[in-house]
């Protein structure tokens, strides 16, 4: 019936299907959402839309709000001394806005003509998928071409208590009352994320570390991140790796939850009260449970992910897949969305334009905000070797937290070039205030070839934090000091 | 030999200290002699010149004040209770930068100490091409050889001394971020950015604020950028009194002042009261004193400005200018030690690396902030033609303005790129919070000569403002409403 089926209706769903219906295809595309094991649910969009990116960001930037109003008392500002966040009033702001955007996609879907089903996807034969809605409405229909884009939902611990007790990302943006004293689980950015924004709202935050912090990422700016947030009031409790159970004390909004775990350490049982459990390890691709063994599509086993080509395709000529579920991708929005708009044009406009993988930005959205595209140093040196590398750092101090006198010599930039190619910028790294807004050029400026060379040439834009890019002299390996005085 | 310094630099600004302190790290005897000349109001400061001290860092600390003042209002909406009334108190915000401030000339003479940079803090004019008479406070003389000089005295506001009661009643930027006690209601009469800017945090922290235009505003900059950050001034709560000149300034018995002015559209005479009038006229190059026509510097008979070479190098061999008091340079900070540092490493480090002084980036730091880098769209055009040039622009929301309910009518970007092939970029003009952030590292692509399609490769970070700039596709010349929709 249709040209494109597309299973899936997040950043990189609707992103495809709305290129595709631009050149006058017919698009279907299918999005569920099976509601988490404590029952919350929400709209059209995805994940970034409604449990991730945007509500992660508005939440960081109350955080962030709250350090402000104690810096604006040092400039000058006066209001009462007592200054306490109502959690319901933030959550409530945020899902009207996210409600806005749930809306406007059905709106632009139906805009473009894409037909929208909020139903549940899976294939049952070639070419063929079965659609239930929530009421158990069962629909069929075929199409020539089909993207799976269904992304990926929190991994839990395996352990008594962790599904009746516990929450995930997926809960906290809409959860109704305000969490108290938290838990997290995990060392990833979300983890990390979460537990910056919800100590910046004035809760007790305990995070719990297996090992190291932001695997994958550059490991001197993961331990810095974790460092600043230590001295802001989180606590970490690191290697900690069995746990128990969760039990629940007492019912509530929040209740009282009391946590079980072993050390790997020792023997020394590991016993505390909260009123949330957040669990922060990880995402497993919704995979599983879509009909793709009934067609033939394969996936990696060990992490339920997607094998494609440089184009997209599975190892099924006619089913494409792009977003988190991509076997060995960036599990990015604009990545998503990336992918989707291009492949869109190479199947009906006639593109023969791939997807750019390389040299990616990130941000991470912890207290101290951490930028970054190209290579990680432990992985530049893996690649490269050491000797064939320069590394270039410096500490900075933002204009703006002189006056309240915070964190000095606390921000930190790092590039590293590769010495055999022109001293070419190969790995950015910035941590500090608007390290995305930072990132973004930079960014731009690696995938145009930036060389140390014009870096130095560049001129700053004074006084920004961007500039100390600009002005860069001291090396790691001549072993001078970084630490700032003055101007 | 006869000359007792290798290198006498006349003026310790930014320029001046950047170029000292490189040629001390040849080894080279250098000294500085660095004098201020108080304001007719009085007001004078120390080491560091204008940006230290009455540019740059006050104004950008001041500007933070305000915005603060906005942060307020936001976090109530993400859930922060503020209790009533909130207020600015002038004293607590000029003292802590007041005190930044010091702490800064500080860190200048300690810097000279260390790098043995000798500094006399005395009035210098020539004697001959490699003599200076420097004065004290007190009246002493010294006289100072060198074989090189560079002259790097800036320069200060001017005064319209025309209009009967400026000169007496009327302060300027050099004395506003001095001032003990609030200014008050204010009138700038102004021609520049710097009044823009103060006109902005006066109103940000709660003044009454009045700002005058003869013409146009931010003449030299994108005119339609100039005119969405004036806009939004307006909606911010500036007063404009757009073509009109004021014709005298009065003191009443009260202390205020009676401002009376022309307005010419309605060929009109008005007048008002006001406590402060902060004129921001223009600068003047800081030459007068220097006794330049002894030693034959010629300078540019219009601006009084010294007319330098490409090598920095003025018409009288072994004296050399920097910063802003040199002609056809533009007056930024960045750029005044970019050409310092090179200028020594010229001189005494065996380098032939000249300053390139194309693609500067900037910034104007209004309540909207307003940065920049490359042609103008009226300059793209004038150059090369309505036809052979492509301007991409849209209209975008910050992700925190939605919760926050915040106005983000003028919040807006453009790319203007030649038309023709690989579309290089000739300028980027961007509105927003955080626009010196956003902007420096584009700067660094449009170094790299990056081209319309190299950024429409690079993916954007998500979510943030500038990323908008990865994903601008709506040409003004296809008339399509360019704003962003959705996520």
């Amino acid at each position: 019936d249709y040209d494109l089926i597309i299973i899936g209706g997040g950043s990189g769903g609707l992103a495809c299907s709305k290129e595709a219906a631009a050149f006058g295809k017919k698009v279907m595309v299918l999005d569920y959402v099976v509601p988490t094991p404590l029952g919350t649910s929400w709209g059209l969009g995805g994940t970034c839309v409604n449990v991730g990116c945007i509500p992660k960001k508005l939440m960081h930037q109350a955080a962030l709000l709250g350090q402000a109003l104690q810096d604006s008392r040092k400039y000058g500002w006066q209001y009462e001394e007592q200054v306490k966040h109502n959690w319901e009033i933030m959550v409530e702001a945020i899902q009207n806005y996210i409600g806005s955007l749930n809306w406007g996609y059905r709106v632009s879907l139906r805009e473009k003509s894409v037909t929208y089903l909020n139903s549940y996807g899976e294939f049952i034969e070639p070419h063929k998928i079965k659609a239930t809605n929530r009421k158990g409405q069962v629909t069929y229909h075929t199409a020539e071409t089909f993207v799976l884009a269904t992304g990926e939902r929190p991994r839990y611990l395996g352990i008594p208590g962790d599904k009746e007790y516990c929450i995930t990302s997926d809960d906290l943006f809409s959860l109704p009352y305000c969490p108290g004293k938290t838990l997290v689980v995990g060392a990833s950015y979300v983890a990390l994320e979460c537990a910056g924004f919800l100590a910046g709202l004035g809760l007790d935050v305990t995070v719990m570390v297996r090992s190291i912090l932001l695997r994958g990422f550059d490991q001197e700016m993961a331990e810095k991140i974790g460092a600043h947030m230590e001295t802001h009031g989180v606590k970490f409790i690191r290697n900690l790796q069995i746990f128990i159970q969760v039990e629940q004390l007492e019912e509530g909004m929040p209740g009282r939850l009391k946590v079980t775990a072993k050390s790997t350490e020792g023997p020394e049982i590991f016993e505390e009260e909260y009123n949330t459990v957040l669990i922060a390890i990880g995402r497993d691709a919704c995979t599983r449970n879509i009909g793709l063994e009934t067609i033939g599509v394969k996936i990696n086993e060990k992490n339920g992910k997607v094998p494609v080509n440089d184009e997209e395709q599975t190892n099924v000529p006619y089913v494409y897949a792009i977003g988190d579920i991509l076997d060995g991708k960036l599990e990015l929005t604009p990545v998503a969305i990336q992918a989707g708009k291009l492949l869109a044009r190479r199947l009906y406009g006639g593109s023969s334009t791939k997807c750019d993988y390389i040299n990616v930005p990130t941000t991470v959205f912890t207290p101290l905000e951490y930028g970054s595209c190209g290579f990680a140093e432990e992985r530049a040196i893996e690649e490269y070797g050491k000797q064939n590398l320069e590394v270039y750092h410096s500490l900075f101090w933002p204009l703006e937290w002189t006056v309240p006198g915070r964190d000095n010599n606390t921000c930190y930039a790092k590039i590293i070039c590769s010495k055999h190619d022109n001293n070419r910028v190969i790995g950015f790294h910035v941590l500090g205030p608007n390290a995305g807004e930072v990132t973004q050029g930079f960014a731009a400026a690696i995938k145009c070839g930036l060389t140390k060379e014009l870096l130095d040439e560049t001129i700053g834009i004074h006084p920004t934090c961007g500039e100390v890019f600009t002005t860069m002299d001291i090396t790691k390996s001549s072993g001078q000091d970084i630490t700032q005085r003055g101007c | 030999g006869k000359n007792e310094y290798d290198l006498l630099v006349i003026g310790g600004g930014s320029g001046g200290l950047a170029c000292a302190k490189e040629a001390a790290q040849f080894g080279r005897k250098v000294a500085v002699l660095d004098y201020v000349e108080p304001s007719p109001q009085g007001t004078k400061w120390g080491l560091g010149g204008t940006c230290v001290n009455v540019g740059c860092i006050p104004k950008k600390l001041m500007h933070q004040a305000a915005l603060l003042g906005s942060a307020l209002k936001d976090a109530q909406h993400y859930g922060w209770n503020i209790a009533q009334p909130v207020h600015h108190t002038w004293p607590v915000m000029a003292q802590a930068v007041q005190n930044y401030v010091k702490s800064l000339n500080w860190g200048h003479r300690v810097q000279l100490q260390d790098k043995k940079v000798k500094y006399f803090n005395m009035k210098g004019s020539f004697s001959d091409p490699y003599t200076i008479r420097g004065l004290t406070k007190a009246g002493k003389e010294t006289i100072v050889t060198a074989e090189n000089i560079v002259i790097a005295t800036g320069g200060r506001p001017k005064y319209p001394t025309h209009i009967a009661g400026a000169l007496e009643y009327g302060i300027t930027s050099d004395d506003l971020f001095w001032l003990k006690e609030s200014p008050g209601k204010t009138l700038t009469p102004f021609v520049f950015n710097v009044s823009l800017e103060c006109a902005g945090f006066l109103t940000g922290i709660g003044l009454d604020t009045t700002v005058m235009v003869r013409s146009i505003p931010l003449r030299g900059f994108d005119q339609q950028m100039a005119s969405l950050v004036t806009e939004h001034m307006e909606s911010y709560g500036t007063k404009f009194l757009k073509r009109c000149f004021p014709t005298k300034v009065e003191k009443l018995e009260s202390k205020r002042l009676q401002v009376t002015w022309k307005n010419t559209d309605l060929g009109t005479e008005e007048t008002d009261f006001f406590d402060t009038v902060m004129w921001a006229v223009g600068r003047a190059p800081d030459t007068e004193t220097l006794n330049l026509e002894a030693v034959g510097v010629k300078t540019n008979s219009e601006t009084g400005k010294i007319i330098v070479d490409a090598s920095e190098a003025t018409s009288v061999p072994h004296i050399y200018a920097v910063g802003d008091l040199t002609e056809g340079r533009p007056e930024l900070t960045p750029t005044a030690i970019a050409a310092g540092k090179l200028l020594a490493q010229r001189l005494f480090g065996q380098s032939s690396e000249l300053m390139d002084y194309d693609n500067v980036p900037t910034t104007v730091f209004t309540p909207l902030e307003y940065g920049c880098v490359g042609l103008s769209e009226e300059a793209a055009v004038q150059c090369y033609g309505l036809d052979n040039i492509e301007v991409y622009h849209a209209y975008y929301k910050p992700l925190e303005f939605t919760v926050a309910k915040r106005d983000a009518t003028q919040c807006y970007m453009k790319m203007v790129c030649l038309r023709e092939r690989e579309q290089r970029i000739l300028g980027l003009h961007f509105i927003g919070p955080n626009a010196g952030e956003v902007i420096q590292g584009f700067a660094l692509g449009i170094k790299c000569g990056a081209t319309y399609p190299q950024l429409k490769k690079t993916i954007g970070i998500h979510p943030t403002c500038a990323e908008e700039i990865t994903k601008l596709h709506i040409t003004k010349r296809s008339g399509l409403d360019a704003t962003v929709t959705g996520c």
